[in-house]
């Protein structure tokens, strides 16, 4: 589906100036954060089994955008890394590989390799992740950066002092340029650090400002702070994400990041996409969990599931 | 006041996992009588309690818990391990009416023989307690090689450990399994004794309030076979102690433990009032050996 241009036709006159703009996202409809967290907290209820547990597993395995955003993090472990998201489990050639490999731009070269002829995508954090605290100028030139290294997607961070200061125009034009800047070869994820936006409301604004400007995907976190992804903030994404295609016929990922490290919590978070967004949003071109530790867990399972004993950290890498 | 009738409050038993005092992920619950000989005859004894019934589930989050311990655990000087068994004697002390009580119920004794028995375990724990930092000088120490070698073995603690805690003897029983295992390290999922699990669920406080860091030591209740075949099978469990499984289902356990190569302790029969020795410290112990350059340059000697 064709993600450029997305507000040509319904809401257009939306971003024609900064009052307009904030007209708009203050008239959404407020958040009820009890019924929002109830209705995540039910979802997380359904009990999910045997073959619907396998489905689950090797989808939530497939979503799995494999990150390493260490200052530590060396070519040698970005390369384990890359070969651990093509073959997650050696011991078993029936696993589906990861969606990505997420690192900072200046690893994407080493991952790029890593990965080479797999299929799994490489994205990058860029725009002065995680903190977003440069000059445009400085931002552009690390999408740019990243994206001639050869990165298939990038995920950038959000300009969080000027959304909370209400200068909406102003981080709307830099995820445009952001964009354009990405061409039309990398995707798009959009990082808002929900953790940092206070209230419900606000997570709601910055999501359809986002997809306004053009974002491919919406992510939580950076999975720096200190409340990451949560299923109610998910589940608020997902409800922006189905409305938004309602709207305008444009449908924009979901990616939830930091947190997540249990196959439990993943099929959680399936669920919430399965009846909120629907089950167009099944796929790992439209949904990403950004973990590390939630593959060894999923691994886990699986091997749980195949061989009917539990398993053990030792049968997983450590990464 | 004095002709008032006052309702007594009964305690709800639950399992000790993580430091916690969690019920069965399961919420089953299954009952506990009092064993007397009288009870025995018409074949129903007393109500004690709704002891907790474990899942497998249950098996796996101790196991869980018993990994996440087994780092600051086994990492703990001896001497501080010492320190801690010791301290669980003390508290055990404070609450000896409780155990004698439990135990007397539990095994169907009279009070001055449950007196013994509990006596007999507060004194294994302060024996084992001794252990911690003596058993690497006992069983390590150096090797003579032909070499110009420093060569060096000393006792590593196994990892998780599956205890299957004795049938009959509910609390020193329970005790001379627990106690040997982690003296040295290692870190325990104890399945309680079916039929009286009380003591065992009790201890499990003693535990909480000593200074034990939670996870050593996870404790639960339910059927034997039914909690053992999952830790049995599992392959994040390093060792196992069959003492409270019978002769079909422990040779079933074993056969499950050979998969990852589990340390298997046989069940045998034991008289806990005896003084043990060492063995059930070894059988969950292994030999780390360090081969280190003497800085000499050989038999021939150096000429500088």
């Amino acid at each position: 589906m064709p993600t450029t241009a997305p507000t040509a036709h319904a809401l257009a006159d939306v971003t024609a100036s900064d009052s307009t703009l904030r007209r708009f996202l203050h008239g959404l409809p407020g958040v009820d954060a009890v019924g929002l967290e109830a209705r995540a907290a039910s979802l997380g209820t359904r009990s999910i089994k045997t073959t619907a547990k396998a489905y689950a597993i090797d989808l939530a395995i497939s979503m799995v955008d494999l990150t390493t955003l260490e200052g530590a993090d060396t070519p040698g472990k970005v390369r384990a890394l890359g070969a651990k998201a093509v073959r997650p489990d050696p011991t078993d050639r029936t696993t589906p590989a990861t969606a990505a490999v997420c690192v900072y731009p200046d690893m994407v070269a080493v991952a790029k390799e890593a990965v080479a002829g797999s299929g799994v995508k490489v994205a990058s954090v860029a725009t002065a992740f995680p903190a977003g605290r440069a000059a445009l100028e400085v931002k552009l030139a690390d999408v740019r950066d990243a994206v001639a290294a050869g990165a298939d997607e990038i995920d950038m961070v959000i300009d969080r002092g000027a959304f909370l200061a209400g200068k909406y125009l102003k981080v709307y034009d830099e995820i445009v340029a952001v964009k354009e800047a990405c061409g039309t070869s990398a995707r798009l994820k959009v990082i808002f650090e929900t953790g940092e936006l206070s209230t419900y409301d606000n997570i709601r604004r910055a999501s359809w400002l986002g997809m306004l400007a053009g974002a491919d995907f919406i992510k939580t976190s950076t999975g720096k702070v200190a409340v990451n992804a949560t299923p109610a903030n998910t589940l608020l994404m997902l409800e922006a994400v189905r409305d938004f295609r309602a709207q305008t016929g444009v449908q924009v990922g979901v990616k939830p990041a930091g947190g997540i490290r249990t196959t439990k919590d993943a099929v959680k978070f399936l669920v919430l996409v399965n009846e909120t967004a629907g089950a167009d949003w099944l796929d790992n071109h439209w949904f990403r969990f950004g973990a590390s530790s939630l593959l060894n867990d999923l691994l886990m399972q699986r091997q749980k599931l195949a061989t009917g004993r539990y398993s053990g950290p030792d049968y997983v890498t450590v990464d | 006041m004095s002709d008032e009738q006052r309702l007594s409050v009964f305690k709800t038993y639950k399992l000790y996992v993580g430091g916690k005092f969690p019920r069965s992920e399961s919420g089953r619950v299954y009952e506990v009588t009092a064993r007397t000989s009288a009870a025995e005859a018409a074949g129903k004894g007393k109500w004690l309690a709704n002891a907790p019934q474990s899942s497998r589930k249950d098996a796996r989050d101790a196991v869980v818990a018993a990994r996440k311990a087994f780092g600051g655990w086994s990492g703990a000087t001896a001497y501080n391990r010492g320190q801690v068994l010791y301290r669980v004697a003390e508290m055990l002390e404070g609450r000896r009416e409780q155990f004698v009580r439990e135990v007397a119920d539990a095994e169907g004794l009279s009070k001055s023989k449950a007196a013994a028995v509990v006596d007999a375990a507060i004194d294994r724990w302060v024996w084992y307690a001794g252990w911690t930092d003596k058993i690497a000088q006992v069983i390590g120490g150096a090797n003579p090689v032909a070499g110009p070698f420093f060569n060096l073995s000393s006792p590593e603690p196994t990892g998780v450990v599956a205890v299957l805690a004795p049938q009959e003897s509910s609390f020193l029983g329970l005790v001379s399994v627990v106690a040997p295992v982690i003296a040295t390290g290692n870190t325990a999922v104890v399945v309680a004794s079916e039929k009286a699990p009380l003591p065992a669920l009790s201890l499990g406080e003693v535990l909480a309030t000593s200074d034990v860091p939670g996870g050593v030591v996870n404790i639960l209740s339910g059927r034997t076979a039914e909690i053992a075949a999952p830790l049995a099978a599992h392959q994040d469990v390093n060792a196992i102690d069959l003492a409270g499984a019978d002769e079909t289902l422990a040779k079933e356990l074993e056969i499950a433990a050979a998969d990852n190569l589990k340390r298997v302790l046989r069940p045998q029969a034991v008289d806990y009032f005896r003084t043990p020795d060492t063995d059930r410290m070894t059988a969950f112990l292994e030999t780390k050996t360090v081969w280190h350059p003497t800085g000499s340059l050989g038999a021939s000697g150096s000429s500088y």
